[in-house]
């Protein structure tokens, strides 16, 4: 894929300065749709000392000006981009381009998705059909591949032809998040599992089981971000944007190039060489778990660890809270902290809180940088931020 | 298993596309068309109006025959075939694959005609048909004996 560009900078360009998120242990929020969404923004506003009156800018992955309208507000910069589960990192990269080149101050985005208590009340939930032509349904659709998993699955299949890769290192991955979920009282999991459980699990699509798998749970959460300058005047310690980038691969799976590599490649190398930064200085990775094999294709793609070695880097067990090199998805992921289809938000809620010390029993001492790695559609689209704290300015 | 689900269609039929008319309608005689650039000398596929690898126009492409044969890239197996709401392996499990054609281009199909976990990457395949209600039909690809497996 394409070259590094290292001419682009934001890196320390602008800052989050507030998060808010809401997501219950049950899987379900009373709240939901508007409500929720403007119930997210009024608390990372309140988390960074700002009001609605400060906001100039609003991103939103359906529609940002109808979302701008609804709030009241008549924002300079807009963001409807729409990437899947990695739109809230695009965000990020997109707020700070904004916020960098002058365009605007302060940018908030939210999330908010409630497909469980939806299913649970009958409400209709919001299907989206991507508009104009869609070579999926007349190449894809026909053979009965089970989305989301079955693209994944495939993957992971290849991943094991040409790697060796097992069942049980991928479990390993769903062991090791649930030990840091153990430590989350908002966690929708916190039972002990073992690799044995999930083998036990029922397959979906082979290789997959039911604990390779993501949650399907409520969930709702916002940013807001400004420049360095004014998140230095702020509440909460400023989270600086150190480097973001993303890459967009295909669309529907029979379309990716290599099932083995991911547009992460890409996004990861330009985040990082903006930020100046490795894999190595990373203290905590939220790497978009929508399955098991996401995240093993994570580790591999930024670099921590060699192409096909993900399997045995994740076996060793050390993406745990057991003080091993690499602390991934510290808040139990979407694996079992709650996934309501575009997770990507809780990357960023999660990696903020990490970086302000804020995260209890599961804190991972002295975190300076954190990278929230989103993952799009089905393998689709990567976007990497590499966040930090002041001491990494 | 039942096969309760006999009733119901059976597949999903696939709209024919912009680009895509000759490649159904070739379908119908049990042919496997494949778009090609001749600008470049490479395979398109899914078809387009222009070639994704050097952008040559239309005027560039025409549709060739496929040989039929392919190797499978990746394959799985669907075991709950209720919760993927299709009915055509009647409800028992089925192989989803991506097939490497002969000709360069890769295509999801099905891998019916041997058990769906016996279907791997590097199996050799070829083109078996399935009538869709129109008189079109849906290329599946089955164990190739000539080349073995």
């Amino acid at each position: 894929m394409g070259v590094v560009r290292v001419d682009r900078t934001l890196r320390g360009a602008a800052a989050i300065v507030g998060v808010d998120d809401d997501v219950s242990p049950t899987g379900e929020l009373d709240r939901t749709g508007r409500e929720l969404e403007v119930a997210m923004v009024l608390g990372a506003l309140e988390d960074a000392g700002l009001t609605l009156a400060d906001v100039d800018g609003v991103c939103h992955a359906e529609s940002a000006v109808a979302f701008a309208e609804y709030l009241g507000i008549h924002p300079v910069f807009t963001d409807s981009t729409m990437t899947g589960g990695s739109s809230y990192e695009v965000h990020v990269e997109h707020a700070a381009a904004a916020i960098a080149a002058g365009v605007c101050d302060v940018v908030v985005s939210v999330y908010a998705s409630t497909p469980r208590s939806d299913r649970a009340r009958r409400r209709p939930s919001a299907r989206r059909v991507p508009p104009g032509p869609n070579p999926t349904l007349e190449w894809d659709l026909p053979y009965g591949l089970r989305t989301p998993m079955g693209p994944y699955a495939l993957a992971a299949a290849r991943h094991m032809h040409e790697y060796g890769t097992t069942s049980e290192q991928l479990a390993q991955i769903a062991v090791s998040t649930r030990e840091w979920a153990e430590l989350n009282p908002r966690a929708r999991y916190r039972d002990p599992l073992t690799v044995a459980d999930v083998l036990a699990s029922p397959l979906q699509v082979s290789p997959l089981h039911l604990l390779d798998c993501c949650l399907v749970t409520d969930g709702a959460g916002a940013f807001v971000m400004t420049s360095a300058e004014r998140a230095r005047t702020l509440r909460k310690p400023p989270v600086f944007v150190l480097g973001a980038a993303t890459c967009t691969d295909h669309m529907g799976i029979s379309q990716m190039p290599d099932l083995t590599t991911t547009p992460g490649v890409v996004s990861g190398a330009h985040a990082f060489a903006m930020a100046g930064l490795t894999a190595s200085d990373v203290d905590v990775l939220m790497g978009y778990d929508s399955f098991t094999i996401t995240a093993l294709l994570h580790l591999e793609d930024l670099g921590f660890c060699a192409k096909g070695e993900g399997g045995p880097f994740a076996a060793e067990g050390s993406l745990g809270p057991g003080g091993g090199p690499l602390a991934m998805n510290t808040n139990g992921g979407g694996l079992s902290f709650t996934h309501p289809g575009m997770y990507g938000m809780f990357l960023i809620t999660e990696a903020v809180r990490q970086l302000r010390g804020e995260c209890g029993d599961r804190q991972v001492e002295g975190a300076d940088v954190a990278v929230a790695h989103g993952s799009g559609m089905l393998l689709s689209v990567m976007s990497t931020a590499v966040l930090g704290t002041e001491a990494t300015m | 298993m039942t096969t309760a689900h006999d009733d119901s269609p059976t597949r999903f039929e696939p709209p024919v596309g912009a680009e895509s008319g000759p490649f159904w309608d070739a379908t119908r005689e049990g042919r496997l068309l494949v778009q090609w650039c001749t600008a470049c000398d490479r395979g398109v596929f899914y078809p387009r109006a222009f070639c994704p690898h050097c952008a040559a126009p239309r005027s560039a492409l025409e549709w060739r025959t496929a040989s039929g044969r392919a190797s499978v890239y990746a394959a799985v197996v669907e075991h709950k075939p209720e919760a993927a709401r299709v009915a055509f392996s009647g409800g028992e499990p089925y192989c989803v694959a991506l097939v490497d054609l002969e000709e360069g281009v890769r295509m999801m199909t099905n891998v019916v005609g041997c058990p769906p976990a016996d279907v791997g990457s590097g199996m050799a395949v070829a083109v078996t048909w399935e009538p869709l209600s129109d008189g079109r039909q849906l290329p599946l690809f089955r164990p190739d004996a000539e080349t073995g497996s």
